[in-house]
This record gives structure tokens, sequence and C-alpha cells, in this order.
């Protein structure tokens, strides 16, 4: 028809971040510490969900709370995570694509369970709430809970 | 799920510093819970939900204490929390999800305050318990 010439086919929805989503992302991004933060928070999972620990069976002694907390993969693995986090939060507009070779690499290489990004975002949304106490208000807490849910979707999509 | 003596030491103690803001903490729970999780908002159209209404003050009161109440009792949940659980079961209704995700903003209230107790061994005590007590909670859904 010709209004099929007039009017192409949508894009794909881009993800809308408000003014204030955006600032409060990147106001505490700032604040992280990529080294520190990204231990606590995979030492967390670690320990929180213990199950989690069947990918890591290279990594020694995961055996309690205290090894894993002192674990130099785990230090070194949790650096990486929330590394790429941060490539993600700075391209807020981008998500999907700056976290799609993860996505491939997760998937079909490292066979990791999706459900398990969802606990990795929990844990590091406490750990910022830790660090971050009253300034972690519930608007820039709701804000870091759309980052994660947006990050774990794209880091989910090379799987179907 | 099992909760060890080490985890129980660490639900009684946080809840015990908890237990004089529950007003407070409930309100500030829920307010995390609706502010992130928009969908949690659907069981409470009848409330007002701006930050620190009396609605939420009220309800979140409620809720740590029915937690605090499980808190004592954690050796027989089941009894502790059977009216709780009839309540949600043939009530209240609440789809089990909302669970984890009202745990959740708890846990992330708990670390905003108490960042010094809330340790990996904590957070791990608390993801128990609440788990626990959500699954007596909907124990009777079918």
């Amino acid at each position: 028809r010709s209004s099929d010439l007039k009017h192409p086919a949508p894009k794909a929805k881009m993800v809308h971040w408000t003014a204030e989503e955006k600032a409060a992302i990147h106001s505490v991004w700032k604040q992280v510490d990529v080294e520190k933060d990204g231990q606590e928070t995979l030492s967390r999972v670690l320990i929180t969900y213990p199950w989690t620990q069947r990918y890591f069976s290279s990594f020694g002694d995961l055996s309690n709370a205290a090894a894993i907390c002192n674990n130099p993969k785990v230090k070194a693995h949790g650096k990486k995570v929330l590394a790429a986090l941060g490539g993600a939060a700075q391209h807020l507009d981008n998500i999907k694509s700056t976290l799609a070779h993860l996505s491939e690499l997760h998937a079909d290489t490292l066979h990791v369970d999706p459900e398990n990004f969802k606990l990795l975002g929990q844990c590091l949304v406490i750990v910022l709430a830790r660090k971050l106490g009253a300034a972690f208000t519930p608007e820039v807490h709701g804000a870091w809970e759309k980052f994660v849910a947006v990050s774990c979707a794209a880091l989910s999509k090379h799987y179907n | 799920m099992t909760l060890t003596t080490a985890d129980k030491a660490l639900v009684v103690s946080i809840f015990g510093k908890v237990s004089s803001h529950k007003e407070a903490y409930g309100a500030e729970a829920l307010f995390r819970l609706f502010s992130s999780f928009g969908q949690s908002k659907t069981y409470f159209s009848h409330f007002d939900l701006s930050q620190g209404s009396a609605d939420l003050k009220r309800h979140g009161a409620k809720v740590l204490g029915a937690l605090g109440e499980a808190a004592s009792h954690l050796d027989n949940l089941d009894q502790a929390l059977s009216k709780l659980s009839d309540l949600h079961a043939y009530n209240l209704r609440v789809d089990p999800a909302n669970f984890q995700l009202l745990s959740h903003s708890i846990q992330v209230t708990l670390a905003a305050h108490f960042p010094a107790d809330f340790t990996p061994e904590a957070q791990s005590a608390w993801d128990k318990f609440i788990s626990a007590v959500s699954g007596v909670l909907t124990s009777k859904y079918r």
C-alpha cells in the first residue's frame, strides 16, 4: 500500500531513561570501586546462593564465607563483572549492543543460567545500599533496579 | 532449607535493632518495593502509596511485626504463621513472585541502615529466613 512507503517499520523500542534515572545511575557509578565492590558483590552471590558455586570449580577454596571473601580469583572475577556493568552504565542508550558479546559468551561458551544474572544484580544493589546508606534513596534505588533489569535482559538476549 | 544456629542468631540480633523502628523501616521497605517493582502496587489500589503515608507506616509495621513473630518462633514457623498463611491463601492471594521482591526490598532497607551488621552471612541468613516465612505464607495456595 502507498501508506507503507510513508511509514516504514518502526525501529525496535529503546529503553527510555528519564533524566533523573540517568543522573542517579551516573552519580552512583562515580562512587563505585570496581575492585572492592565487585569482590563484595560476587562474594555475596556465592555465599547467599551457594549453588552458584557450580560455575567456579576452578576457583579453589570456596568452602566458607571467609574463604570466599578472601579468594583472589573471586576478587579478580568480581572486578571483571562490575567493570562490564560499568560499560553498560556508560552506554545507557545502547545496553543491548554493549553487552551482546557477553550474552553470547555466557550462553554459548560459559553455559550460565541467566537466572544468575538476577542474583548478581540483587547483590550489587545490596552492596550499593550498604555503601551509600540514606543516599541510596528509593528513587536512586529504583533507577538501579531498572538498570540491573535492563542489563540482565541484554545478557539473556542470546539464549533463545 | 533449614536455618543454622548461626543464621538464627543473625536474624534475632538484627531484628533486635529493627524492632523499635518497625513503622519507619517497614514503610521504607514497602516504598522501595513499590518504587522499584510497579507490579506489586496492584495489590494496594486502596492505599495511599506516597512516601511516609499513614497507610505505608501502618502496613509496614504490620509486616515487620509478623517477621518479628516469626523470628521468635524460628523452630515452629508453620504454627506461628498459620493464620497469616490462611489469610494469604484464601483472601489476599498475592502472587508468590512478590514475596521475593519484598524480601529484597527489606534486605536493601536493612543494608542501608545497618551496613556494618548486614554482612554477607547476615544477608544469607535473612534471605533464608524471609524465604522460609514466604514458603509458609504460600503453603496453602493449592
